[in-house]
C-alpha cells in the first residue's frame, strides 16, 4: 500500500470500497432475484448470482441489488432470475446461464433493453 | 475484496459477544462453507449495534433483515432458510409489543428509526478492522480537507461556530478548548482521547472505539493540527481489552496509508498516536489524574487551574477530549459547523449517546438530537419498563449524577435542564428503575461506589464520603435517627464544596438528589424502618403463603443455605434468621407462594 | 525465582514501543502481570525499578494503587463482579452474594484451592446485559444465582470457559 498523497488517492479507494459496502444499502433502484432453491442450484445458478455481482461490478453499476430467493416455481427454464427496476414491470428471464447474465446485465440493467430471447414471463403474477 | 451478493453484519460489541456472539459466528461460517456460499455471502463483525437486550444479532443486507437473539440452530436455519431460499425466518425476527413480527427493523423500529447518528454513524455498520471501509463513509475526508484547504484557525473557528460541548460530562465548549491551548507557549503539545470511560452505566465509548476506532485517529489528527501537536495519546482503560486491540489495529493501517506518520498526505504537518493503558482506577477519568496516570504515576488530580491547556501532560498544554466529543469533529468538519447546529438545541447543538440500562425493555445505545423528552426516550425508543412494574426514576451522570422522577419526565434532555433537576448529562449513562427499587439503597450504592474509589488525597472526599457512607449503612440497616438525615444534607454541602477534584465535587448529588425527590422514602426507613420498595434486606423478611403452597420442594431445593424445611406435599417455610434473601425461591416457586414483606 | 533476564526483556520490550521513555512504568507493569499470570512479584517489581532507575517507593506506590494489578499470586480465575448501579438494580446483589457463598471468600481473596480470586470491579460497560461479571478475559452476561453456580460447577469441574 502506498501511502496516500492527495484527495483523488483518497477518492479512489473510497469509490473502490464503496462498491463493496452499498450492496449493504437498501435505497436501491433496482433489484435483480437470482432463484436458489435446489432445482436452481442444481442448474448452475450459483455461477448465475456470481456473473451477475461480477458484471455489476465491472460497469460500476451500484444501485441494483442482488438477492437470492428460494425456487420461482419455473423449473424448467432454471437457472431463473427476475430483474426489476424502478417503475418498470418486473422481468423473469430463464436459462440464465453466466453468458446470458452478462447479457441481462449489459442490455437490461444498462440500456432497459428486455432479452428477449430469454423471456420468461413479464409483469405481475 | 471479495465479491459479495449479501453480506451479513453481525454484532461484535461486549453485550452480543457475552450472549455467544463467537458460537452464532462459527455455526454461520460453517453453513457457508458446507453450502460453498464463500464467494456469494460475506459474514463481517461490527462494532454494538446498539440494541443489547436482543443479542446476539445480525442483519443481513441488501435486504436489511435483522435477526434477534441468535443461536447456532438458528444461524443454520438462517442460512438453509434466508440465504439460500429466500425465506425469512419469522422466529428470530424482532416482535412488535403486538407479537408482530418485524423483518426490516432497523429502518422501521422506533428504537432505530428515531434515532440520528453522528457519533455512532458508523458503529453497527462497517467492519472496524478495515480501514477502506470507513473510507468509503467519507473516512478520512475530513483531515484531507483540514490538511489542504484550512489553517488551524479556521478549524478551530469551524468546531466553535459549531457549538459542540464536551459529551464526557460537564458540556465544556470543544471549540474554546482548543483555542485556549492553541495560545498556550510550550514547545511541545499534546492532544489526549480521555477513553477512561468508568461512570457506571455509560457504555458509548466503547462502542465507538470497538465499532469505529478510525474516526477517533482522524479526529485526534484533526485536533493535533488545530492546536499544534504533533502526538497524541489515548487513554483507555484495561477492562476494555477489544477496544485496545482493534485501535492498534487501526494505528497500524492508519500509518500504512499515510494518516499518521510523518508529513501526513503530502503536507507538512506530522502526528503519531500511541495508546496508554490503565489499570483500574475510576478516578483516572478526572483530567489531571488522567495526566499523571499517563506520566506513569498514581493517578490522583491535582488543584486547577493551571487547567491541562497550560499545563497538561510533562507540563506542556495539553488538550484532552472525550471519545464521543471527537467522533463528532469529522463530520463537523466535512458537512459544516451550520448543518451541526441545526440539530439538537440552541445551547446544546447536536447529538448525544444515550445508554439505556437498567428496569428498560430496549437496553443498548441510542443517539438522539439533543432536547428530546425523557419520555420519548425512555418510552418511544426505550420501550418502556421492562418489568411491567411502573418506570419510579432514571437516574443520569452516574455517581456524579441525581435521579429524577418520573413526574419530570416531559423535561428536555440537555446540559442545563438536568443540571436544574439536580441531575447532569455525565456521559449519558441512564439507569432507569421501576418501584422495587428503592431510593435510599441506590444513594447508598453510589456513595460505596465513591468511597471505593476515592484516590484519598483530599480530606472531604476520603473521610466525608466515608461518613455519608456509614449513616446510610444504618438508614438502610433500619437504625437510623431522624437527626441523621440533617447530617447528611449538611455533610453533603461540605463535601461539594470543599474536595479537589470533580470526583468528590459531585459524589454528594445521588444523596443530594434523592433528599429532595424520595424524602418520604428515607422517612419510612428511619420512622417506621421499613423499607416500602422491599429492597433493604435487613428490613425485610421472606414469607411462604400457606394457601399457596403445594409443598412441591422446588424452592427448598434451590435455596442456596438451606433455610427452607417442609416435607413433600406439605407447607413449607423459610428459616429468615438462615435466609439471604436471594430470591432464588421466587424465581423457581411456581405457584407464587412466596414473598417479600416489610413491617 | 523470578528470571532477571525475563524482566529485563520486559522492560526493554516496553521501552521500545514508547515514543517517550519516561512514562512507560505503568505499560511496563501489565507486560510482567501477564507474564507472571496474574500478579506482579515484588521481586520483580524491584527489578523493574532498577531497570527504569525510579525508586522502589514509587513502583510499590503504581502497584498499589490500581486495583488491576496484585502483588499477591491469584488464582486460576480471577472473577471480576461488577457491582455498580445497572447491575445491582437488576439483581447483582444476589450475584455477589452467591458468588461469595459458593467460593467461600470474599472480595480480595483467593479460594484454597487456588482456581478463584474473587474480584469487584468498576462498570464493565455491558449493562445491556445486566447483571455481568468477568472470568478472566470472558465476559458474562444475563446472570441469575442459579447460573452463576452453575458456572462456578463446571469451572471447577475443569471445564473450559465457556
Amino acid at each position: 500500500m502506498s501511502k496516500i498523497k492527495s484527495l483523488e488517492d483518497l477518492m479512489k479507494i473510497k469509490e473502490k470500497a464503496l462498491r463493496d459496502l452499498q450492496l449493504r444499502e437498501t435505497d436501491k433502484r433496482g433489484k435483480i432475484t437470482v432463484a436458489m432453491g435446489t432445482c436452481g442450484i442444481a442448474a448452475g445458478a450459483k455461477d448465475t448470482l456470481k456473473a451477475i455481482v461480477e458484471a455489476l461490478n465491472e460497469n460500476n453499476i451500484n444501485d441494483v441489488s442482488v438477492v437470492q430467493s428460494g425456487c420461482m416455481g419455473l423449473c424448467e427454464v432454471e437457472p431463473t432470475v427476475e430483474v426489476r427496476l424502478e417503475g418498470q414491470e418486473p422481468v423473469v428471464y430463464g436459462h440464465v446461464t453466466p453468458e446470458n447474465a452478462k447479457r441481462i446485465v449489459k442490455l437490461h440493467i444498462m440500456s432497459s433493453q428486455v432479452v428477449t430471447d430469454l423471456l420468461v414471463r413479464k409483469g405481475e403474477i | 475484496m471479495p465479491l459479495a451478493a449479501t453480506t451479513i453484519l453481525i454484532c461484535a460489541g461486549g453485550a452480543c459477544i457475552s450472549a455467544g456472539e463467537e458460537s452464532v459466528k462459527q455455526a454461520l461460517e460453517k453453513e457457508i462453507e458446507k453450502y460453498a456460499l464463500g464467494d456469494v455471502v460475506r459474514v463481517v463483525e461490527t462494532g454494538c449495534m446498539g440494541a443489547c437486550s436482543l443479542g446476539p444479532l445480525m442483519v443481513i443486507y441488501p435486504e436489511g433483515v435483522f435477526y434477534q437473539k441468535l443461536t447456532p440452530q438458528a444461524a443454520k436455519k438462517i442460512v438453509e432458510e434466508h440465504i439460500l431460499k429466500g425465506r425469512i425466518v419469522k422466529e428470530y425476527l424482532y416482535k412488535m409489543p403486538t407479537g408482530e413480527a418485524v423483518p426490516e427493523a432497523v429502518e422501521k423500529l422506533p428504537f432505530f428509526a428515531r434515532q440520528v447518528k453522528i457519533a455512532t454513524r458508523n458503529v453497527g455498520y462497517i467492519d472496524p478492522l478495515n480501514i477502506e471501509e470507513y473510507i468509503a463513509r467519507d473516512g478520512y475526508f475530513a483531515l484531507a480537507k483540514v490538511l489542504k484547504q484550512m489553517s488551524p484557525e479556521q478549524v478551530i473557528e469551524e468546531v466553535k461556530k459549531s457549538g459542540l460541548r464536551g459529551r464526557g460530562g460537564a458540556g465544556f465548549p470543544t471549540g474554546l478548548k482548543w483555542e485556549l491551548t492553541r495560545k498556550s507557549q510550550g514547545d511541545k503539545k499534546y492532544i489526549v482521547c480521555n477513553a477512561d470511560e468508568g461512570d457506571p452505566g455509560a457504555f458509548m465509548d466503547r462502542s465507538v472505539l470497538e465499532g469505529d476506532p478510525h474516526t477517533i485517529l482522524e479526529a485526534m489528527a484533526i485536533g493535533g493540527f488545530a492546536i499544534g501537536a504533533n502526538q497524541g495519546y489515548i487513554y483507555v482503560r484495561a477492562e476494555y481489552p477489544l477496544a485496545i486491540e482493534r485501535l492498534n489495529i487501526a494505528i497500524s493501517q492508519a500509518k500504512e496509508y499515510g494518516f499518521l506518520g510523518e508529513k501526513i498526505m503530502g503536507s507538512d504537518f506530522s502526528f503519531h498516536i500511541e495508546i496508554r493503558i490503565g489499570a483500574g482506577a475510576f478516578v483516572c477519568g478526572e483530567e489531571t489524574a488522567l495526566i499523571a496516570s499517563i506520566e506513569g504515576k498514581r493517578g490522583q488530580p491535582r488543584v486547577k487551574p493551571p487547567y491541562p491547556a497550560q499545563s497538561g501532560v510533562w507540563g506542556r498544554p495539553t488538550v484532552i477530549n472525550n471519545v464521543e466529543t471527537l467522533a463528532c469533529i469529522p463530520p463537523i468538519i466535512t458537512k459544516g459547523a451550520d448543518w451541526f447546529r441545526s440539530i439538537g438545541t440552541e445551547k446544546s447543538p447536536g447529538t448525544k449517546v444515550f445508554a439505556l440500562a437498567g428496569k428498560i425493555t430496549n437496553t443498548g445505545l441510542v443517539e438522539v438530537p439533543m432536547g428530546i423528552t425523557l419520555k420519548e426516550l425512555l418510552y418511544e425508543i426505550g420501550g418502556g419498563s421492562s418489568t411491567g412494574k411502573k418506570i419510579k426514576a432514571v437516574q443520569t451522570g452516574g455517581p456524579s449524577g441525581g435521579c429524577i422522577p418520573s413526574e419530570y419526565f416531559d423535561t428536555p434532555v440537555d446540559y442545563e435542564s438536568l443540571q436544574k433537576l439536580g441531575a447532569i448529562m455525565g456521559s449519558g449513562g441512564m439507569i432507569v428503575m421501576d418501584e422495587d427499587d428503592c431510593m435510599v439503597d441506590v444513594a447508598r450504592f453510589f456513595l460505596e461506589f465513591t468511597v471505593d474509589e476515592s484516590c484519598g488525597k483530599c480530606t472531604p472526599c476520603r473521610e466525608g464520603t466515608k461518613q455519608m457512607l456509614k449513616i446510610l449503612d444504618k438508614i438502610t440497616a433500619g437504625e437510623g435517627a431522624e437527626e441523621d438525615l440533617q447530617e447528611l444534607e449538611n455533610l453533603a454541602t461540605v463535601i461539594k464544596d470543599t474536595s479537589l477534584c470533580g470526583l468528590g465535587q459531585t459524589a454528594p448529588n445521588p444523596v443530594l438528589s434523592t433528599l429532595r425527590y424520595y424524602h418520604n422514602e428515607y422517612e419510612a426507613h428511619v420512622k417506621e424502618k421499613r423499607c416500602p420498595s422491599l429492597k433493604c434486606k435487613q428490613l425485610i423478611r421472606y414469607v411462604i403463603d400457606s394457601s399457596k403452597c403445594v409443598g412441591c420442594t422446588a424452592c427448598a431445593r434451590v435455596c442456596p443455605v438451606n433455610a427452607i424445611s417442609g416435607e413433600v406435599r406439605k407447607v413449607h417455610q423459610i428459616d429468615n434468621e438462615v435466609c439471604i434473601r436471594c430470591g432464588s425461591c421466587i424465581e423457581v416457586c411456581r405457584f407464587g407462594a412466596i414473598s417479600k414483606v416489610s413491617p | 525465582m523470578v528470571d532477571r533476564e525475563k524482566v529485563s526483556a520486559l522492560v526493554e520490550k516496553a521501552k521500545l514501543e514508547s515514543l517517550e521513555e519516561k512514562d512507560i512504568l505503568i505499560n511496563t507493569l501489565h507486560k510482567i502481570q501477564d507474564y507472571f499470570g496474574n500478579y506482579v512479584p515484588v521481586e520483580a517489581a524491584e527489578i523493574v525499578a532498577e531497570e527504569l532507575g525510579v525508586p522502589k517507593s514509587k513502583v510499590y506506590e503504581v502497584l498499589t494503587f490500581y486495583t488491576m494489578f496484585s502483588i499477591k499470586p491469584r488464582g486460576k480465575y480471577v472473577i471480576r463482579v461488577c457491582v455498580n448501579l445497572p447491575c445491582h438494580v437488576t439483581g447483582g446483589r444476589e450475584i455477589v452474594q452467591i458468588l461469595q457463598e459458593s467460593l467461600g471468600v470474599n472480595f480480595g481473596e483467593t479460594t484454597k484451592d487456588g482456581l478463584f480470586t474473587l474480584e469487584t470491579t468498576s462498570c464493565l460497560g455491558l449493562c445491556g446485559v445486566s447483571p455481568v461479571i468477568m472470568i478472566n478475559d470472558q465476559y458474562y452476561g444475563d446472570l441469575t444465582p442459579r447460573k452463576v453456580k452453575e458456572l462456578i460447577e463446571n469451572l471447577r469441574k475443569g471445564g473450559d470457559e465457556r
